[in-house]
């Protein structure tokens, strides 16, 4: 399998926070790859990081063999990265279709509007929005917008799409269909890296995990590695040396 | 009078378009201390804020002292002796020791009770009776979530509600933060306690309720639950 995505020893500092130290880690090409740890791990920083909202402090990051290094959004998007955000921001007066083909358009090909507008109706049917492609982005449910977000993302034809907490806020019933959508989405040929807080569901899709916590890699494996872990047991769980310690009398 | 000071039933809250809560409930018995865990993300604060009052439950009940409470305020809920002591400390820092214990006492029913109460809390903390005077802000981690437990008993409360107990705080403040549960227990407080660290939080409880994706998961008493390879599973998904 072939790396399609290499960060190499990134850090980001702000202010009295090293959010990210020193992190690498790598996205092969089909694949899903999850990145979990505590909250303040760290974990959207290295999606801000990948996609450029910020710079990187040190490190690199290679994009299909290209140094990115550093690039704006607009131009890593340009090189096939899309991203679904946590919080969903739709373009709320604009139509289902609108939003994807704005994606379309600013994505890695840069398709002209007719053009653009074809490619988001074929994502727009593939996520399961196609009766809701006329209606207003803000108009739809939770469970809509979190589609209408990967939608957008996807129109962009990305060879890359990074999602972050596209299950947080469904109910039972949507989850599973997200969960659904998202192998569906990889199958497709795009290769996925999610941060995910529901434990469940990012053990069950990703192929391989790498777990953060204080801005540095714990540890990487398949996810049974992972859950069979001491130091990301203790990490989630608490250290069990505490434990002793507390039940010693004063 | 039934042994059951707190009832949750099947709650449900969120925040705008995310709900973050499914169904959780969870019963406290006057008395004793119950836990309350479940990975990042799973909904504890939520719980807290939604039975404290802080946030408005989209459904579910929350019955205190066998009275619905389940709409009131949070100060209305305060004053009935539902007290939070929430993450982060959430101290007054440009007040004294002192200041932050008075404003604790703030309901009508513990203004009334503030002499005895003061006296009673500096009993339990002598640390805090020694540098009343000091301003919160320059007190160490630990030492503010003492403070912040202080306050919070200077509301007199039936139960005490404590987020996060441990949370950024050195292994060696967090044993002498245990100390002052067990001390809070003996002295025979109603505690539902959140804390990161699952092995302390089952050593220090009687009950747990473990929930995970905004469900309760599973529960039992807290040297069953400690044994069960189960509760792996809530927090890590395999």
């Amino acid at each position: 399998m072939s790396t399609l995505l290499e960060v190499s020893h990134i850090s980001k500092r702000f202010g009295g926070l090293q959010a990210v130290d020193r992190l690498s880690l790598t996205v092969n090409e089909g694949e899903i790859l999850g990145l979990i740890g505590p909250n303040g791990a760290g974990k959207s920083t290295v999606f801000n990081l990948i996609n450029g909202v910020y710079p990187p402090d040190t490190g690199r990051i290679f994009f299909a063999g290209q140094d990115i290094t550093g690039e704006p959004p607009y131009r890593v998007a340009r090189h096939g990265i899309s991203r679904a955000h946590q919080i969903v921001q739709p373009l709320a007066g604009l139509s289902v279709l609108d939003n994807c083909t704005v994606g379309a358009c600013f994505g890695r090909q840069a398709l002209p509007l007719a053009a653009a507008r074809k490619a988001a109706r074929e994502v727009v049917e593939m996520i399961g929005l196609g009766d809701r492609a006329d209606s207003l982005a803000g108009s739809l449910t939770t469970a809509g917008k979190k589609r209408l977000e990967m939608a957008r993302a996807l129109s962009a034809r990305p060879r890359l799409l990074l999602l972050d907490e596209v299950l947080a806020g469904l109910n039972p019933t949507e989850t599973e269909r997200m969960i659904e959508t998202v192998r569906k989405i990889r199958d497709s040929g795009v290769a996925i890296l999610m941060i995910e807080h529901i434990m469940r569901a990012v053990m069950s899709l990703s192929d391989r995990i790498v777990v953060l916590n204080l801005g540095t890699k714990l540890a990487e494996g398949t996810p049974r590695e992972v859950a069979d872990n001491p130091d990301v047991i203790t990490a989630y769980l608490g250290d069990s040396k505490l434990l002793t310690a507390a039940e010693r009398p004063a | 009078m039934s042994n059951i000071l707190l009832q949750v039933e099947g709650l449900e809250a969120g925040y705008g378009d995310v709900q973050v809560l499914w169904g959780i409930s969870l019963k406290v018995e006057r008395g004793s201390m119950t836990t309350l865990l479940g990975a990042n993300g799973a909904g504890k604060t939520t719980t807290l804020r939604a039975v404290t009052g802080a946030l408005r439950p989209r459904a579910g009940k929350v019955v205190f002292a066998g009275e619905d409470v389940s709409w009131l305020s949070a100060h209305a809920k305060a004053a009935r002796g539902l007290v939070l002591v929430p993450e982060g400390r959430q101290l007054f820092s440009n007040m004294t020791v002192q200041e932050n214990l008075e404003m604790g006492a703030y309901s009508q029913r513990a203004r009334q009770r503030f002499a005895t109460q003061l006296e009673q809390v500096y009993a339990m903390f002598p640390r805090l009776k020694e540098r009343r005077d000091q301003k919160a802000g320059t007190f160490s981690g630990g030492e503010q979530q003492m403070l912040a437990i202080a306050r919070g008993l200077m509301a007199v409360p039936e139960i005490l509600i404590i987020d996060e107990l441990s949370l950024g705080l050195a292994p060696v403040v967090v044993q002498q933060l245990a100390e002052a549960l067990k001390s809070l227990k003996a002295a025979g407080v109603t505690v539902l306690l959140v804390e990161q660290n699952l092995h302390l939080a089952l050593a220090l409880s009687d009950y747990a309720y473990v929930i995970a994706e905004g469900r309760s998961f599973l529960e039992g008493p807290s040297a069953e639950v400690a044994a069960k390879p189960e509760i792996r599973q809530a927090y890590l998904g395999l």
